[in-house]
């Protein structure tokens, strides 16, 4: 450790890290545009600047190393007026929109102007005239918003290994675009949102539906059904000022009644169905020789990812649709049935932490007859401006359960929120598919926690197994590149796209860090910890779907309802 | 279009997929083709194991390459200073005017392609504008409609005498 002397207090430092993460720890605040933890620091938005001793022009704190006794200045004059040039700047091309904008009160740059006390239009210039892109299912991007922080390209390339966007043209005509300037629906964008999390402005966000589900719950004969992911109970909270971590699901469940929603039920429920399914057919590629390492198939941006950039792989992918799909498959054919509704009368919500679900539920395999198996898709983000719209607040409701049958979940479906969770349950419901003994100690350790690639050898019974879990697709790049150069020992690989999972997903609340995220991956374990039902071949509810509708796990209705495939997919790579 | 063969004999001619060979490959390949063609970018992406985006994104960032193939009648006009001086900005936006298109762009008919260009060398004949080699000298905004139609008179009398 070595000491720094900023505004006149001395403060710690690691040698060699850079001011601007000294200062964070101490707890001063120096505003960033462009600067995401984890990464390097590309110096492009100058916002971090500060005043050290003996430098005669301010110095970016992001990318300025720290050196003993360096006496630095963070709200000197000079910086703080070098802050407020940038900003109206900034604002010289930006429309004057925060009124209309999805990020009005939570918008990075909105925010400065106001600290900075900018309270006139200093410089007038041109104003560039750009498209709004609503191509894609997912994203919604609006360059003219656009401060050219260069961070959502970062995120896509080196995070996730995508690449779909960059800086295009050059001087005044700079921009953010795809490949050839096309619309993301026909770009290489696998729907993830990563770049929503990053973006300090309105230039992206996601494709809102709220509108569509207005109209299905204003519609008397229409039957408007709600499914909520697992991660969502413990995210949503933050959305209302309650503390990162803080499990909501009960009062979650109310508010979806309040706001008119017909039927409440639990996609951790449709987890466990996924578990019955993708285990058994883990024990059965086993069994008979067939393609391993197998690869999960719940988090649909990693499904596109692998049908356009490693469609060489596409027969590892479990075969099992996603938790939310499965969820939108029974309602309208076992629910359906069993309530004598017609299943063009159901309009199916499902609410995720996750842009890319959207996609996916557009995606033709996911309806049958021409009709969707889910109808629309909202974000933890859109269902909380839509309680929020309805003048509704959490936390002064009284808690509310999910309705039967597909409320009724086990701890293991809810860990799919978190990476490494899927792997866990399926592991559990594995072994006792395999040795007809459940596990004896259910958590398995090694594929916990926010690390993003973890690896291990696992002991079914007489099997040993080597599995891995990984989160961010660039980490998924380099192990199928391994794999592809001859690595042979994974059995079964689970990947989700976001890194950390869909607890960080790209439709969760905006600004968490790193802290955030660990107090909802915890929140997700304390539920596992407490609660007795934890695999979940021992949900009572998935025991009677089989018996009375599906028969058993891999059976020909489970096939047609349960399961899909993917085929490559051509894209401006 | 430059065949796959021609994009693949130059990208042969840069073997090691070195970041370096980019612009030295675009350029070659429009020398050959008169433009980038997206089968040349993902092509040329494939080879260097670069996103077609990041290649789309270094691409546009100079001025000397273009998207579109070339039209029958190339337009060159010259922003050099000395027919910056003379006005050359006026007569640029006459000619974009008069075709609806921008800089590097072709006209939907494939007539017309419309090219900025740094210096010609003819500062005494600023302002200068170059059509398939044809110099103008001192080229007025309002005569630009005038040039263009001989140039559209000339195809339509060729097609007849076809
Ligand atoms: S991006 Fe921010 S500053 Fe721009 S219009 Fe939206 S809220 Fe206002
Ligand atoms: S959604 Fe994901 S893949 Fe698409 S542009 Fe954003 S970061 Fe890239
Ligand atoms: S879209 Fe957002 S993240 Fe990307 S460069 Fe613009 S402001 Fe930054
Ligand atoms: S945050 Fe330091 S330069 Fe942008």
């Amino acid at each position: 450790m070595i000491k720094i002397e900023v505004n006149g207090k001395s403060i710690e430092a690691q040698p060699g890290e850079m001011l601007l993460s000294a200062l964070k720890r101490a707890g001063i605040k120096v505003p960033t545009l462009c600067y995401i933890e984890g990464l390097f620091p590309s110096g492009a938005c100058r916002m971090c600047v500060v005043e050290v001793e003996g430098q005669r022009n301010l110095v970016p704190s992001c990318a300025f190393p720290v050196a003993e006794g360096m006496k630095v200045k963070t709200h000197s004059a000079r910086a703080v007026r070098a802050r407020k040039t940038i900003v109206e700047l900034l604002l010289a091309d930006h429309p004057d929109d925060c009124l209309y904008c999805v990020r009005n009160g939570n918008c990075q740059l909105q925010e400065l102007a106001e600290e900075l006390g900018v309270r006139q239009r200093r410089y007038t210039g041109e104003k560039n005239v750009y498209k709004l892109d609503t191509s894609g299912l997912s994203i919604v991007r609006d360059p003219a918003k656009c401060i050219l922080c260069g961070k959502c390209v970062r995120v896509c390339e080196e995070i996730m290994g995508v690449a779909a966007i960059d800086f295009i043209g050059r001087g005044s005509e700079t921009r953010i675009g795809t490949a050839f300037d096309q619309g993301l629906n026909i770009s290489s964008c696998i729907n993830c949102g990563q770049c929503i999390m990053v973006c300090p402005t309105g230039a992206l966000r996601e494709q809102s539906y709220i509108k569509e589900v207005v109209n299905a719950l204003n519609d008397p004969e229409v039957t408007v059904v709600a499914q909520h992911a697992p991660s969502v109970s413990v995210t949503l909270g933050e959305e209302f000022g309650i503390a990162p971590g803080t499990d909501v699901d009960g009062v979650m469940t109310a508010a979806l009644r309040a706001l008119g929603f017909d039927r409440v039920f639990d996609t951790a429920f449709s987890a466990d169905l996924t578990i019955m399914e993708e285990a058994s057919e883990l024990a059965h590629r086993i069994n008979t020789g067939g393609t391993l390492p197998m690869m999960t198939s719940c988090s649909p941006g990693w499904i596109k990812f692998v049908e356009q950039f490693y469609p060489d792989f596409i027969g590892n992918i479990s075969s099992c649709r996603s938790p939310q799909q499965m969820m939108g498959a029974v309602i309208k054919s076992y629910y359906a049935e069993r309530e004598g509704l017609d299943p063009k009368k159901i309009f199916s919500v499902s609410i995720m932490p996750c842009t890319a679900k959207k996609f996916e539920a557009g995606r033709t395999e996911m309806s049958r007859d021409g009709i969707p198996d889910v109808d629309a898709v909202l974000t933890t983000r859109e269902l909380a401006r839509f309680i929020r719209m309805r003048g509704l607040d959490i936390r002064t409701l009284d808690p509310d359960t999910a309705d039967t049958p597909f409320g009724e979940r086990t701890t293991a479906g809810k860990l799919f929120g978190a990476t490494g969770g899927v792997m866990e349950a399926a592991i559990r419901t594995a072994h006792y598919l395999l040795t007809g003994k459940e596990l004896e100690h259910l958590e398995v350790e090694a594929v916990r926690g926010l690390k993003e690639v973890k690896e291990a050898r696992v002991k079914i019974g007489e099997l040993e197994v080597g599995v891995a879990a990984l989160s961010g697709l660039g980490n998924a790049r380099r192990l199928l590149d391994e794999i592809r150069a001859g690595r042979k020992d994974l059995h079964f690989i689970e990947v989700m796209t976001c890194p950390g999972g869909c607890i960080a997903g790209g439709g969760q609340p905006l600004g968490a860090d790193l802290s955030a995220v660990r107090a909802r991956m915890q929140a997700l374990y304390t539920i596992d910890h407490d609660e007795p039902v934890r695999a979940s071949h021992n949900n009572p509810s998935v025991q009677r779907l089989y018996k009375e509708f599906l028969g058993e796990p891999l059976s020909h209705k489970s096939h047609e309802l349960l399961h899909t495939n993917y085929a490559e997919r051509e894209v401006v790579r | 279009m430059v065949s796959s063969i021609e994009i693949q004999s130059i990208l042969e001619k840069h073997p090691g997929a070195r970041r370096d060979s980019l612009i030295p490959i675009l350029q070659e390949v429009q020398e050959k083709d008169g433009y980038l063609s997206r089968e040349a970018i993902v092509r040329i992406g494939a080879h260097l194991g670069l996103p077609a985006s990041k290649i789309f994104g270094v691409a546009t960032f100079y001025n000397q390459f273009r998207f579109q193939p070339q039209g029958r009648f190339h337009i060159q006009v010259c922003r050099g200073t000395a027919c910056h001086v003379k006005g050359s900005a006026r007569v640029l936006d006459a000619i974009e005017q008069a075709l609806e298109v921008a800089s590097g762009q072709t006209t939907r008919d494939g007539m017309f392609s419309l090219e900025v260009v740094a210096c010609m060398g003819a500062c005494g004949l600023a302002p200068v504008i170059n059509v398939n080699g044809d110099f103008f000298a001192g080229v007025a905004p309002d005569e630009v409609k005038k040039i263009l139609d001989t140039y559209r008179r000339k195809a339509a009398d060729e097609a007849q005498t076809n």
